[in-house]
This record gives structure tokens, C-alpha cells and sequence, in this order.
């Protein structure tokens, strides 16, 4: 469990657009440089947004990634709701889901 | 010279990035309500404004958080975020090194505020920015409280923090304006983004209203979280604003819309 450099790399790659660039060239050579596990590391390469948030990422890093992946809001929003249904409650954080998997938010 | 105008605004980056999706009604009316504020804001003829903000890891992350922050720079850059994303063009915002230098000193003298000579706004600035200061003709002095990263600053500090902006503000010869911005309940960036808890937030608005200090002082962080979400810990923002003014504040706005997350909120405080 290494979140802190799982969020560490969001946070760094969504406020540097060369970083942003290289990540899209070669998203693995990027990866390499932080202390992932090997779900960590999948989750940013599929990219999983659903596991990245189950995995404790803060839902303000979160967004900008999902943003970058060229994810449209709504879908963002049922990425992360799918994501507990199928890997469990939010492991860490502050970002938790309050409530149930099949609801729906107005907004959403 | 002394403080002009304290006031407090909602900065979601759904205000911006998803107008087109609220309800046109309700759309409107904030925006109206914000033309308002920009009206206020400007009759005081402030030659800065300070926003405090509770930014979201666009500066400061958790190898090295400040609880409190003041920009030091002759100018500031953003939005960080993708300028189509939040649909606010990219700025260069005027700074002031000496003003900063100045207020920081007076800051110090009860808080122990980090200073800034690089900040890069996010929407948390650049939402409100976009409505008080279209043309971009502002002096701009950032300011942060950290509500993001756990451990947060205790409401008293934040409090404290605000009395010692105003104090600042009354000691340089500049008329300087305040902006606190920031949601009351909400879950932002959640699945749960649209929830808004608006018995909760009308009870926090009364004690600002009030100015009751140890009323807006009494929320522990636990209850906060359970009644406001993650996104309620910048209650911190409206509190420090409170505290600057010193006086009651008249919420001109107050209407939840889930598209933009937040019960979108406008106030401002008589300074006593």
C-alpha cells in the first residue's frame, strides 16, 4: 500500500503538461518512478478510475486524471460508484462513498 | 488604510465548467448575484483583494502542507486546470511582492503563515476571479487554509488566521478587500457529487449571519464529515472571513445545485 505515491504521481502529473506528455508516450517509463504495487501500477495503466478511487486516491487529484483519460463527468462519477461495487468500499481517505452502489445523485 | 469589504463565495468548477447543464433559472440567478458581489466588491475600491482559499493539491500536497499560506509574488498564474474543462481562459493575475511582504509580516506576528513566491490558481481562486475581476484589473494576494489533507487546522487557528489578516489589512496604507471562498455540505469529486445537505448548511449560515463565533467555533472535524462531507472542512474559509470582518454577514444567495455540487452561496460581512 503505497498511496501516498500513487496520489503523489496524479498530483504531480496533473500540474506539469511535460510530464503530461512523456506520460503519454511512454505511461510506463513514468510509472517506474514512483513506489507502486503491482495494483497500483494497473490501476494507473488501464486506467482503472474505479480502483484508483477505491485505492483512497483524493477525488480532487482524481478528477483531473479521469479529465486527462478524457473522461466525460457523469461517466467519472459512474466509474467510481462501479468501482466499489466491484473492488469493495473506498479502502482510505477522505473521499469515501456515503451511499449505496445502485443510487443515483441528482447531478450525477 | 484598513479593511474595505469581506465577503464569501462558492468556487465549485462546476459554476463554470458545467453551466450549460443546471437548470437555466438557477444558473442565472447566481450568476446575477455574483454580477451583485462584483458590484460590492469594486464600490469599495480596493487596491488588492485577498482570496482565501482552500486549494486542492494544485500547490501544496502532503509532502510538505502548510496550514496556512500567503502568496508572495507579482504575479500569479491559472487556471492550472484545463482551461476548456473549466471553461475560464488562462490568466496572469497581478500580484504585489511588497504589499505581501508587508501583510505577512503582520501576519506573523500570531500565525506562523508560510509564504508563496509561486502559486498557480486553481478553480478554487480562478471561479471567483472570473466573476469579481473579469478584466483581470485586481491586485490579487492569495491566501490558503489547508482543508484537504488531514491533519487540518483547528476552527479556533482558522479564526485566528482571519483576525490577523484584518489586522494586517488596518496596518498598510492600502485598501484591501477580502474574499474567503469555498462550499458549505458537500461531496465533491465523490460518486456521491450532488449531495448537498442544506438543513446543515442553512444552520451554518445562521451562525455566520450571526457572527457567533463560538457557534461557527463549535463543529468538531468528526461531525463536520458525517453532516457536511469531506467538502465541508472549508467551512474554514467563511469562519477566517467572519472573524476579518467582525461584524454580522446577509447571505444575498443561497440555492443548492447538484450539477455544480455545492449549495451555491454568496454573503457578505459589515467590518465592525
Amino acid at each position: 500500500m503505497s498511496l501516498y505515491q500513487l496520489s503523489k504521481l496524479l498530483y504531480e502529473l496533473n500540474r506539469d503538461d511535460t510530464l503530461k506528455t512523456r506520460f503519454r508516450a511512454d505511461p510506463r517509463d513514468i510509472v517506474s518512478g514512483y513506489t507502486l504495487s503491482e495494483e497500483e501500477r494497473e490501476a494507473i495503466l488501464r486506467p482503472d478510475i474505479g480502483l484508483l478511487y477505491v485505492l483512497g486516491v483524493n477525488g480532487q487529484i482524481l478528477m483531473h486524471f479521469a479529465a486527462l483519460c478524457g473522461i466525460e463527468w457523469s461517466d467519472y462519477l459512474q466509474r467510481m460508484r462501479d468501482g466499489v461495487k466491484q473492488h469493495g468500499p473506498v479502502r482510505a481517505g477522505i473521499y469515501a462513498m456515503t451511499t449505496s452502489v445502485d443510487e443515483k445523485i441528482a447531478g450525477a | 488604510m484598513s479593511l474595505v469589504f469581506s465577503g464569501v463565495c462558492s468556487h465549485a468548477p462546476g459554476i463554470t465548467g458545467r453551466a450549460a447543464r443546471a437548470p437555466a433559472d438557477q444558473k442565472d440567478a447566481l450568476y446575477a448575484v455574483f454580477d451583485d458581489m462584483r458590484a460590492r466588491l469594486h464600490a469599495a475600491r480596493p487596491d488588492a483583494v485577498i482570496v482565501i482559499a482552500a486549494e486542492h493539491f494544485a500547490n501544496f500536497f502532503m509532502n510538505n502542507m502548510p496550514a496556512y499560506a500567503l502568496g508572495m509574488s507579482e504575479s500569479y498564474e491559472g487556471p492550472i486546470e484545463d482551461p476548456e474543462w473549466l471553461a475560464i481562459p488562462k490568466r496572469k493575475a497581478r500580484g504585489d511582492l511588497s504589499l505581501s511582504q508587508r501583510l505577512i509580516s503582520e501576519v506573523q506576528q500570531t500565525v506562523d503563515v508560510a509564504f508563496c513566491e509561486e502559486w498557480r490558481f486553481d478553480h478554487g481562486i480562478m471561479v471567483p476571479l472570473h466573476f469579481l475581476d473579469p478584466h483581470n484589473e485586481l491586485i490579487v494576494i492569495p491566501a490558503n487554509i489547508n482543508c484537504q489533507g488531514p491533519p487540518l487546522t483547528p476552527l479556533h487557528r482558522a479564526w485566528a488566521f482571519g483576525e490577523a489578516l484584518r489586522r494586517a489589512a488596518d496596518a498598510v496604507p492600502e485598501r484591501i478587500a477580502l474574499v474567503g471562498t469555498g462550499g458549505i455540505s458537500h461531496w465533491p469529486a465523490t460518486p456521491d457529487s450532488g449531495r448537498i445537505n442544506e438543513a446543515w448548511d442553512r444552520d451554518f449560515l445562521d451562525r455566520w449571519s450571526r457572527g457567533d463565533k463560538d457557534a461557527m467555533l463549535a463543529y468538531t472535524d468528526t461531525e463536520t464529515y458525517a453532516e457536511g462531507g469531506q467538502g465541508g472542512f472549508e467551512i474554514r474559509t467563511f469562519i477566517a472571513a467572519a472573524a476579518a470582518a467582525g461584524g454580522k454577514g446577509t447571505v444575498h444567495h443561497y440555492q443548492p445545485i447538484p450539477i455544480f455540487a455545492v449549495g451555491c452561496t454568496i454573503g457578505t460581512l459589515e467590518i465592525v
